[in-house]
């Protein structure tokens, strides 16, 4: 909020109110921080799909983990290289709104994770695990009849 | 918002037209922070749909697994399209920033080209899944597979739509506030795409086919 007070001087030149008014450098980035952006996100990617397609790691449930590690770093590079995400833009609103999206997506993930799997009588493996076949998921199918 | 005008009152006594200026120059900075605001409304219908995975992405009801259908060196090209897309567009924010109209409108046009590239792969694989009897009617993970990537896809193809919508208002009008202002709107978009593309590779495809 506080830039807007600096800007009284730039009252005349309504014309690049956008260049001035709007913090330009956060909000399109450089040439520099759209490749280092790049750069980072081709090697988050590319080591994943190496990980899984060279199958690096012996058990599974190793390998989602690191995955799962490697695309939060990922999303954290996007947003700070290519959506210019800081604690400044917009007075702090954005990144407050982000805050509260990302609350929301952890309640509404964990919690649906949480009761689904007590939903299916602990029958619905963990996410790293394979489904065994026949009995339980017959089991999970008359459950998920059952919900519907 | 209201604290915007109360707090220059208070700092800015001295200058009688300041609060005059604070709201005049608001809806500028509205249209930014709004359209982010739609970017996490559509974030949690992404997360809805990441939790029915989540949930579901196992019931195969004796169907075929991720293992088996999944193509992942297709997935990595449609990966590495998404990515170069986010770039080009990222070069064509720099060139607009630069008030180049021809090179902005160039950039754009590999960005459309790439997303389209990245639609048409997406389309061929859901006709193949589907020719083979894979349909989202199969089972409970192919029904939450279509959902996520099938939502994602519509995304970019609506995001097509704008981009092209974009590129005849600037080719018509030029680098206008307007259109910068939507430019950048888009830019969000588009970014925000590749970050959700980021949660679907990784944990749709990737670790789909983990056994």
């Amino acid at each position: 909020m506080s830039t807007h007070h600096e800007n009284p001087a730039h009252d005349a030149d309504h014309g690049h109110h956008d260049d001035h008014g709007h913090h330009t450098h956060a909000d399109h980035g450089s040439l520099k921080s759209y490749v280092i952006g790049f750069l980072l996100a081709v090697v988050l990617t590319a080591i994943p799909f190496w990980l899984v397609m060279g199958k690096v790691f012996d058990k599974s449930s190793v390998t989602g983990l690191v995955l799962l590690a490697f695309a939060a770093v990922q999303v954290v590079v996007h947003m700070i290289y290519f959506l210019h995400m800081n604690t400044r833009s917009e007075g702090g609103w954005s990144m407050l709104a982000l805050i509260f999206t990302l609350m929301l997506v952890f309640i509404m993930l964990s919690g649906s994770l949480w009761v689904m799997y007590h939903l299916n009588h602990n029958m619905m493996p963990g996410m790293m695990e394979s489904a065994p076949e026949s009995i339980p998921q017959m089991h999970d199918m008359h459950d998920m009849n059952h919900m519907q | 918002m209201s604290d915007t005008i109360i707090s220059s009152n208070g700092a800015m006594n001295a200058v009688p037209s300041s609060r005059f200026y604070v709201r005049e120059h608001h809806p500028e900075n509205g249209t930014m922070l709004g359209f982010w605001l739609y970017l996490m409304s559509d974030c949690l219908v992404f997360a809805c749909l990441f939790a029915t995975y989540a949930v579901l992405g196992r019931n195969y009801a004796g169907g075929p697994t991720g293992a088996e259908l999944f193509d992942l060196p297709l997935v990595a090209v449609n990966t590495s399209l998404l990515l170069l897309s986010s770039i080009t567009y990222g070069f064509a924010m720099l060139e607009m920033q630069d008030k180049r109209q021809r090179n902005t409108l160039i950039w754009l046009a590999i960005t459309g080209i790439l997303g389209a590239c990245f639609i048409g792969f997406e389309l061929t694989e859901f006709a193949h899944l589907i020719h083979e009897g894979n349909g989202p009617q199969r089972s409970g993970f192919l029904t939450s597979f279509f959902a996520l990537v099938a939502t994602h896809g519509l995304h970019v193809s609506f995001g097509i739509v704008w981009l092209v919508t974009l590129m005849t208002q600037v080719g018509k009008h030029g680098l206008t506030p307007e259109n910068r202002r939507r430019l950048m709107c888009l830019s969000m978009f588009w970014h925000f795409l590749d970050v959700v593309w980021i949660g679907v590779f990784t944990f749709v495809y990737l670790m789909g086919v983990l056994p």
